[in-house]
């Protein structure tokens, strides 16, 4: 977009032409320096202590050196899976009804609360959960971890699913309830299979927003220095365990927190990559 | 409903869409088989009730998400009614914060969360809009999808993550160099003096300007691709630099939006709570210089919930909680009507 001008344009506006230049081109890189920085401090901290013990081992007692966080990959998979039975349903089934039944009134009313939910604080989701479920159970526990995020995972998706719904076209909806389909199986078989591959992608954005939050963990899942399996006891949490683990005195833990943190984000990227590339080849278009 | 089959040699195992698997495989001729085909046509198998258990079904998940925002406000109300009891307004102009005497005042909390967030502004508008001014106007265009991508790569990283490079990275990186250089040169306006930790409130701000960068980048992003080529080009076409029709044809236009986009910066920045806890460096009192420790709304509740003893404690600390969502609902909000008037609400919203 450069402008070729015929006439003599002055020096100022020469100028602050290539300074506004130079600012944005500044700007770019400054924004990607810390970007960069995070992860090659990731990598270089992280990748020397990621080892057999690390991953298969639970948490030495403070001070002692060595131990894992095989327990806390275990845990954040326990709550990420409870997370994803709750929010996913819900998160689809909500969005379907915003694209195929909320052309109206109440269908703005749930489009807003949904957008007020993706804004609230995750620690205030978390307070919420604690009273809701932790209070009344008297226990802390990996349920109402998975509960608290998966109450954030709903939003996400529910917007993801009906912005990739509205986008199939109504004649594909015509043609299959002029077939004599009915509407509730035109909706799943035809509508959302078509939108699949989008719908998987949002679903993964919001699993991978959640598979790092510590915050609503805190009060809920707790975390433990031990090997728990129980939906009702309190459960280890990658990112809890890369919280406590970085604020404490100890450099075996700093030095395992690192190690942590590069688990953490490897499995979100992982998880991300893994389905852009089989929803690209289509192997998952079929299931929705 | 279907009727009765007449001839049992007809009879199909039974699918889930009966004219479509029917369709093509049925005898062509016969008397029977037309007469089966005009009883079908006529009376096609009703799908009233499933359908409407399915509409029941979506509609109760839709209502679901109604019911957990109306759940949380509940419980949130619930559970600092004692403390909206006993402080009342006062609560907000308290400066005490002493759970041994049962003193609560929100005010450090209050100060910390406005100033961290304001400081990450002040860092992140200007190379936020930079950076969506390169990409959408600039970039060459092999370059543009990386560069965004990487910008929104930003976004993915947990706040946790935020928090251990903070604490081991940058606060080490502020304590040796960039803090004493500040101390020296703008030491006398007050805003950088006094001892120098590394962890504090100027740590937090950068923190917080990271990451609400990919925030108000892609909005503001969104805002400009939404200007219409026409503008740009009249705009050139009257001799104007590639500056001046930035400035004149796209970010005048767009600025609705891009103030809507920094609002909703704001209002991550706000609930933002792992990495300022972990580098604000935790002490509840308002301090001018800007090296102080500071304290913010969602740290101490981060870090005092679970050892709130006494009923009070953690009324208090809900009501923090309440306080913090209902800042970030006026916030969201405004920031969404704001984008919505110039994107037509076509603009994927994340907070």
């Amino acid at each position: 977009m450069s402008s070729s001008v015929a006439h003599e344009v002055s020096l100022g506006r020469r100028i602050a032409n290539q300074g506004a230049t130079a600012f944005a081109v500044l700007a770019a890189v400054l924004v990607l320096i810390p970007l960069l920085a995070i992860f090659v401090y990731l990598l270089i901290k992280g990748i020397g202590s990621v080892n057999l013990a690390f991953l298969t081992q639970t948490p030495k007692p403070p001070g002692e050196t060595g131990g894992g966080m095989a327990n806390g990959i275990i845990g954040t998979g326990l709550i990420l899976a409870i997370a994803s039975v709750i929010g996913l349903p819900l998160g689809i089934g909500s969005g379907i009804y915003l694209a195929e039944y909320g052309r109206h009134r109440f269908g703005d009313l749930i489009r807003f609360t949904a957008d007020v939910l993706n804004g609230v604080p995750s620690i205030v989701i978390g307070i919420a959960v604690y009273s809701l479920v932790v209070v009344p159970q008297k226990h802390f526990s990996a349920f109402s971890g998975g509960v608290a995020l998966g109450i954030m995972m709903i939003p996400t998706i529910a917007r993801a699913t009906e912005e990739m719904l509205l986008m199939v076209p109504n004649i594909i909806r015509e043609a299959a309830l002029g077939l004599g389909i009915p509407r509730w199986r035109t909706t799943l078989s035809i509508s959302l299979r078509t939108a699949s591959a989008g719908v998987i992608t949002g679903c993964m954005l919001a699993f991978a927003r959640v598979a790092g939050e510590t915050a609503p963990l805190l009060f809920t899942a707790f975390g433990n220095q031990f090997w728990n399996l129980k939906l009702n006891q309190p459960t280890a949490a990658l990112s809890l365990q890369v919280y406590s683990y970085a604020i404490s005195p100890y450099d075996d833990w700093h030095r395992q927190a690192w190690a942590g943190a590069l688990i953490l984000i490897v499995l979100i990227v992982a998880a991300v990559a893994a389905v852009r590339i089989s929803t690209s080849r289509g192997m998952l278009k079929g299931g929705t | 409903m279907n009727s009765p089959e007449p001839l049992g040699a007809l009879q199909k195992p039974v699918v889930a869409v009966p004219s479509l698997a029917r369709a093509g495989r049925e005898p062509k001729t016969g008397v029977a088989a037309a007469v089966l085909r005009k009883i079908r046509t006529t009376h096609p198998p009703s799908s009233r009730i499933p359908d409407f258990a399915f509409g029941v079904i979506i509609l109760l998940s839709a209502i679901s998400v109604f019911a957990i925002v109306v759940l949380v406000v509940w419980e949130l109300i619930g559970k600092s009614r004692l403390s909206l009891h006993q402080f009342g307004i006062g609560f907000f102009y308290g400066h005490d914060w002493d759970p041994v005497e049962g003193n609560f005042g929100a005010v450090p909390f209050i100060y910390g969360t406005l100033v961290s967030s304001f400081l990450a502004l002040l860092l992140a508008v200007p190379a936020s809009i930079g950076v969506a001014v390169y990409i959408t106007e600039m970039c060459p265009q092999r370059l543009r999808a990386i560069i965004s991508f990487l910008v929104e790569l930003l976004a993915a990283i947990p706040s946790v993550i935020y928090g251990l490079w903070g604490i081991f990275v940058l606060a080490p990186l502020l304590r040796e160099y960039v803090e004493p250089f500040l101390a020296k040169t703008l030491g006398w306006t007050g805003l950088f003096t006094g001892p120098i930790y590394g962890l504090g409130m100027l740590a937090a701000g950068i923190i917080l300007a990271i990451m609400v960068v990919p925030v108000i980048a892609s909005i503001t992003r969104e805002v400009m691709t939404a200007v219409p080529q026409n503008q740009r080009e009249a705009v050139l076409a009257l001799g104007a630099t590639r500056w001046e029709m930035i400035r004149m044809g796209v970010l005048r236009n767009a600025r609705i939006g891009i103030v809507g986009g920094i609002i909703l910066g704001l209002g991550r920045a706000l609930g933002e709570t792992m990495a300022v806890t972990m580098v604000i460096g935790n002490r509840p009192e308002v301090a001018k210089s800007l090296f102080a420790p500071g304290y913010t709304m969602a740290s101490v509740i981060a870090n005092e919930f679970t050892e709130a003893t006494g009923d009070l404690y953690l009324s208090a600390l809900v009501e923090i909680g309440l306080v913090l969502f209902l800042v970030t609902l006026i916030v969201n909000a405004l920031a969404r009507l704001l984008v919505w008037s110039i994107t037509g609400g076509t603009a994927r919203v994340r907070a």
